[in-house]
């Protein structure tokens, strides 16, 4: 079952992310435009030969979301998908447009995360912003607005902040751990220009001493919220081989939604994870330990550490020594994250999610420059949506 | 009348749906009423058309003690949500009830440092005045 991994990871586009936009804001349709430019250019690829677009949301439209996008690209495609995984959606859809070029559907696919600000209608609306409770939905008839909302129980701080506790609960909580992993991270930021944080190191007590948000996680321990967008090109075999860079072939991949809300969570200490990241093993037929990189989902830094465990790299509940004898940094023996993580890359809406995308290709096309993991062969990804209940992994390889 | 006091005014109100509407008619008789499935000898929470998994059309009502243990909680210190703003900080909790299920809520009338993951805890109802909204928080039971 599954990929022979014959799509490849063939052109980047990412704009730096900004926590406060210098340039104008652009629709999502335009930035559709310019992101999909960007990265076949990157690629090498001419715009005629795009015939898959994988997208998610887009603000101009609430549904028919792929024929508005090709539409205004002037483009005709065989494949039109739209992802709705929240931060699993960019990695979900890396898999979905694989999967496509190999069943023969189509040959070239932009992925693209618009997650610039859009102009403000000259009338807005008046009530409260769709997003005022974050992920919850207060929807009439959303358990959320019904069960979760009413007693303060909001996506995403609050639903993190239980799992940590769950998790310290169950295996110990060793708060310098968890710190060290935002640390080791902005060690790689501090060496990736694009970086929102790229000139400001931190330390451990640095963490520790950030304001407690929601215990046991302190504010520099969640991501920066910031304006940004990524694309991507998938390409089948032929096309790969004659784009600009070293492809980076998607061997194998794993998928596995759960529930919206931790409180539902059959075990919350069993993430999604573990079975997509067996699959995405599997699939790829690689061991952990041929593994040069992880480029994993951070939101915050609990979400690092079970996502290490629960991909097995190291045993379930082991996960705070593991950190602590290993250098999570790109110059260290087990580069997490290497341009910096979404803490230290900061979080551009979806392209945040997209940022792990492009870096483990970045590496595996040798291309990440002053943060470039020596020889780096092999990738593994992860994206997370929800509450690590919705998680798709990914293997990105060399030639 | 609908209350002035920000603290009520300005909270997001549950809307009960039809079909959740015994849970809600529970509170106000201060007792907790969830589903159960007999073809699976299941407890649901919260209220559903079908039961999970098996999706058999089952369900029916019972009163239960509401009584359960802490299964996790965060003490957010800023608001989760604006509408929360002053309340903070809010000891979000998920409780599991003896029956099986788990449901969010809140902890009241207790110490920061009395808090421990598996504690006993027991029904608190809160009835909002000026509204048809009574809510189900919990407390440690001794």
């Amino acid at each position: 079952m599954g990929l022979r991994g014959e799509a490849a990871i063939v052109g980047i586009a990412e704009w730096k992310p900004e926590r406060r936009p210098t340039a104008p804001p652009m629709f999502t349709l335009e930035q559709w435009a310019q992101l999909t430019r960007e990265a076949l250019d990157d690629a090498g690829i001419d715009p005629s030969e795009v015939d898959g677009i994988c997208a998610t949301n887009i603000r101009e439209s609430d549904s028919f979301v792929p024929s508005t996008i090709t539409e205004y690209l002037g483009m005709q495609v065989n494949f039109a998908e739209v992802v709705d995984l929240g931060g699993a959606s960019c990695a979900a859809m890396v898999w979905r447009a694989a999967a496509a070029i190999e069943l023969g559907l189509c040959n070239v696919v932009v992925i693209a995360a618009p997650s610039w600000p859009s102009p403000r209608p000259p009338n807005p609306p008046s009530g409260p912003s769709s997003w005022r409770y974050g992920a919850s939905s207060a929807n009439y008839g959303s358990p959320q607005a019904e069960f979760d909302i009413p007693y303060g129980n909001v996506a995403q701080n609050c639903g993190y902040a239980q799992i940590a506790m769950k998790y310290g609960a169950e295996y110990g909580y060793d708060p310098e751990a968890l710190a060290k992993i935002a640390v080791d991270q902005r060690v790689s930021a501090n060496h990736n220009p694009a970086a929102v944080f790229h000139q400001t190191p931190i330390t451990i007590e640095d963490v520790l001493n950030s304001p407690m948000i929601a215990d046991p996680i302190h504010m520099l321990e969640i991501v920066m919220p910031c304006s940004g967008g990524a694309a991507i090109v998938v390409a089948g075999k032929d096309v790969a081989r004659r784009s600009k860079h070293r492809p980076a072939w998607i061997s194998g991949f794993g998928e596995r939604v759960l529930h919206k809300t931790p409180t539902y969570a059959e075990d919350l200490l069993s993430t999604a994870l573990i079975p997509a990241a067996d699959q995405a093993f599997d699939m790829a037929g690689r061991s952990r330990e041929e593994v040069d990189l992880i480029s994993v989902y951070d939101c915050y830094t609990i979400t690092v550490l079970m996502t290490i465990e629960d991909a097995g790299f190291c045993p379930r509940g082991a996960g705070q020594p593991f950190v602590r004898e290993h250098d999570l940094s790109f110059k260290g023996d087990f580069p997490c994250n290497t341009h910096g993580g979404q803490l230290g890359f900061g979080q551009a809406g979806l392209a945040g999610g997209m940022s792990h995308i492009t870096e483990g290709a970045r590496q595996v096309m040798r291309r990440a420059e002053d943060h470039q993991v020596p020889d780096a062969d092999v990738a593994f990804i992860t994206g997370n949506g929800g509450l690590m209940s919705e998680q798709v992994a990914l293997i990105l390889e060399g030639d | 009348m609908v209350d002035q006091s920000n603290q009520v005014s300005s909270r997001p109100l549950p809307t009960p749906i039809p079909r959740s509407q015994p849970f809600w008619d529970g509170l106000r008789e201060r007792k907790v009423r969830i589903q159960y499935s007999p073809s699976s000898d299941q407890w649901v929470f919260y209220p559903r058309s079908h039961a999970p998994l098996t999706l058999a059309d089952d369900l029916e009502w019972r009163d239960i003690s509401g009584e359960g243990t802490l299964y996790t909680y965060t003490i957010a210190r800023r608001p989760t949500a604006p509408d929360f703003a002053g309340e903070e900080p809010q000891i979000i909790a998920v409780i599991e009830l003896h029956e099986g299920p788990r449901l969010t809520s809140t902890l009241v009338n207790v110490d920061e440092d009395q808090i421990a993951v598996g504690m006993r805890v027991k029904p608190v109802f809160e009835v909002l005045p000026g509204t048809e909204t009574t809510l189900l928080r919990y407390e440690p039971a001794t």
